[in-house]
């Protein structure tokens, strides 16, 4: 009973939502979309912001909503983290900490608000007033505030969009010390692939107010026909364990089920399982392994699909030994390598990055 | 420093401004809370109604009060049934009136200190275990607070400053009824104007402290958000 399930069917503004779905309720599970396609409707129907006419939602075994019953929003033992933080500007830091925990008996509160103020870095700021802080700043408070409540569930909503590239990757790493310290599990919603593949086990598509995909992040990012493909960050992730570290040239060794791949040097330990990100538009194929070049990771791979991306573009779906790697190549350049499904040839990768 | 039936005159309108803010502040939020969040047809009507006063004669008010509260008339055969007998003429009718004649003045300030709020506030609070009410009393009235202080001074100064309808209802009793405007109407009748000069210099210097209060406190409210 360790899920969320979720039926609802909403209208507002001319716009209809229409799913009904299963999430683990563990880990971190990603409600991806484009803008407008439903997400944080969604996130507001589980959190009772917004009433569907038509809908039942159960968590862990309770049930929230149903033909009869509602839950209202302050009843339910959920943490949510708005897009612009919200906090309350006629607090100070401290104040808006506590405006939740005070809220829930003492024996309930399972999250110790010290822990998740030192884990997020804002011990310096409980005396300062809101608009004191900076976007990123505000954030991580919000998200202090949000499990101050020691909720079963957190719904976070876009909390990185309204931050510039820099504040993001600020706030970034605090999310990834969440997931990893604390068990809570969290539905995140975002319509940046790069976020989801470094945050989420689960995902969920979104688009046009329906379900169009769910399953593991790793599946997911492999797949070529979800509203996802066009971004320019799409890119398949890769688990596999540290091989090795080369200290003179810096550089760390990662194998998976297709093979080996070198990295920058990893602050991680031999052994350690990883997941790396490689983007479509860091892959090049040849058909003959390419020697005086200066790529290191040139890997066999088969090719399993091609899908349009764009007027111009392809993505080609490869297969390295059972793993799924995505290659943006001119369409161009498909004829002229006659690529087609079952082709033998090499994937010249540019960039790998650890994302876990 | 006063003689003695100008201080009576003072006290008088010190104790019904007094009375009468205290009332408005209670009667005149729920009615702010309800016209800053409603999306009734009946908001504009409401509207209308509480703004009345600001447009209207004293004396059209005045005249409707009295006959409302008279012998005859709906509020004066329930007062009359309840052993109270009538409001005209008593100060408890003088703070009736002055209630309805000053609500715009606590209202308005109320109403727009709350739709100021930004109702993503009321959401967080509802997702951080807050009841309805406790929202109200923790983030809506703090977050309000410049316009309560704002339409205390002006419900206090503004009852402070009427005429017409406490002569329509209230009459000129002394310790009773007749307030310092009423005394000062009084003194110029009778050609005693030391006397009402004691107290429109009073009623002028409380009148320009007040609103040069209630202005700078707002000026240093605004810096400080900004």
């Amino acid at each position: 009973m360790n899920e969320l399930a979720a039926r609802f069917k909403h209208n507002y503004g001319g716009f209809g939502l229409e799913v009904d779905l299963r999430l683990p309720a563990q880990g971190v599970s990603a409600i991806f979309g484009p803008s407008g396609s439903g997400k944080t409707t969604l996130l507001r129907l589980i959190a009772g912001l917004e009433r569907a006419t038509d809908g039942y939602l159960s968590v862990a075994g309770s049930v929230w909503q149903d033909a009869g019953s509602f839950v209202p929003t302050h009843a339910r033992p959920l943490g949510y983290v708005f897009q612009d933080a919200r906090l309350f500007p006629h607090l100070d830091v401290r104040r808006n900490l506590d405006y939740g925990m005070r809220r829930i008996p003492s024996a309930a509160r399972r999250v110790a608000l010290d822990g998740v103020i030192e884990l997020l870095g804002i011990g310096s700021l409980m005396e300062r007033k809101p608009d004191r802080l900076s976007g990123g700043e505000q954030q991580r408070v919000a998200i202090a505030r949000a499990l101050g409540v020691s909720p079963r569930l957190l719904l976070l909503d876009e909390p990185l969009a309204a931050l510039d590239q820099a504040r993001k990757q600020e706030v970034l790493p605090y999310l990834e010390r969440l997931r990893d310290t604390l068990d809570i599990p969290m539905l995140y919603v975002s319509h940046a692939v790069d976020e989801v593949a470094r945050l989420a086990d689960h995902m969920l598509v979104l688009d046009g107010g329906r379900v169009v995909a769910q399953g593991s992040t790793i599946d997911l990012m492999a797949r070529t026909d979800l509203p996802l493909s066009g971004d320019d960050a799409v890119g398949a992730l890769i688990e596999g364990r540290i091989a090795g570290h080369d200290e003179t040239y810096q550089l760390t060794t990662v194998d998976f089920s297709g093979g080996r791949l070198t990295l920058p040097r990893q602050a991680r330990a031999v052994g350690e399982r990883v997941r790396v990100r490689v983007l479509a538009r860091d892959v090049s194929l040849t058909l003959t392994a390419q020697t005086g070049t200066s790529i290191i990771n040139i890997l066999p791979a088969q090719v399993t699909g091609i899908a349009s991306a764009g007027p111009s573009q392809s993505l080609v779906s490869l297969d390295l030994g059972g793993t799924t790697l995505l290659a943006r190549v001119t369409r161009k350049s498909v004829d002229a390598l006659g690529l087609k499904p079952g082709l033998a040839l090499h994937a010249q990768i540019k960039g790998v990055a650890l994302v876990k | 420093m006063f003689a003695a039936a100008n201080l009576e005159a003072i006290l008088l309108t010190v104790k019904l401004a007094s009375l009468v803010t205290i009332l408005l502040l209670l009667i005149g939020t729920p009615i702010a809370w309800w016209l800053a969040n409603t999306r009734s047809a009946w908001k504009a009507p409401i509207e209308a109604i509480v703004a009345l006063p600001i447009v209207l004669p004293p004396s059209v008010l005045g005249f409707y009060l009295l006959v409302a509260m008279g012998p005859q008339g709906p509020v004066g055969q329930l007062t009359l049934a309840l052993g109270l007998g009538t409001l005209p003429f008593t100060f408890t009718g003088l703070v009736v009136a002055s209630v309805f004649y000053s609500l715009p003045f606590v209202v308005q300030p109320i109403q727009n200190a709350f739709a100021a709020i930004s109702p993503g506030l009321f959401e967080a609070a509802a997702t951080l275990r807050a009841r309805p009410w406790d929202r109200f009393f923790s983030v809506a009235l703090p977050l309000a607070r410049p316009g309560f202080v704002t339409a205390a001074v002006l419900g206090f100064a503004h009852t402070v400053g009427e005429f017409g309808v406490v002569l329509m209802v209230g009459g000129n009793i002394p310790g009773r009824t007749r307030v310092v405007s009423v005394q000062i109407y009084d003194h110029v009748e009778a050609l005693e104007y030391g006397q009402a000069h004691e107290l429109a210099i009073l009623l002028m210097g409380f009148s320009f402290v007040t609103l040069f209060l209630l202005y700078a406190l707002n000026r240093r409210v605004t810096t400080l958000s900004a």
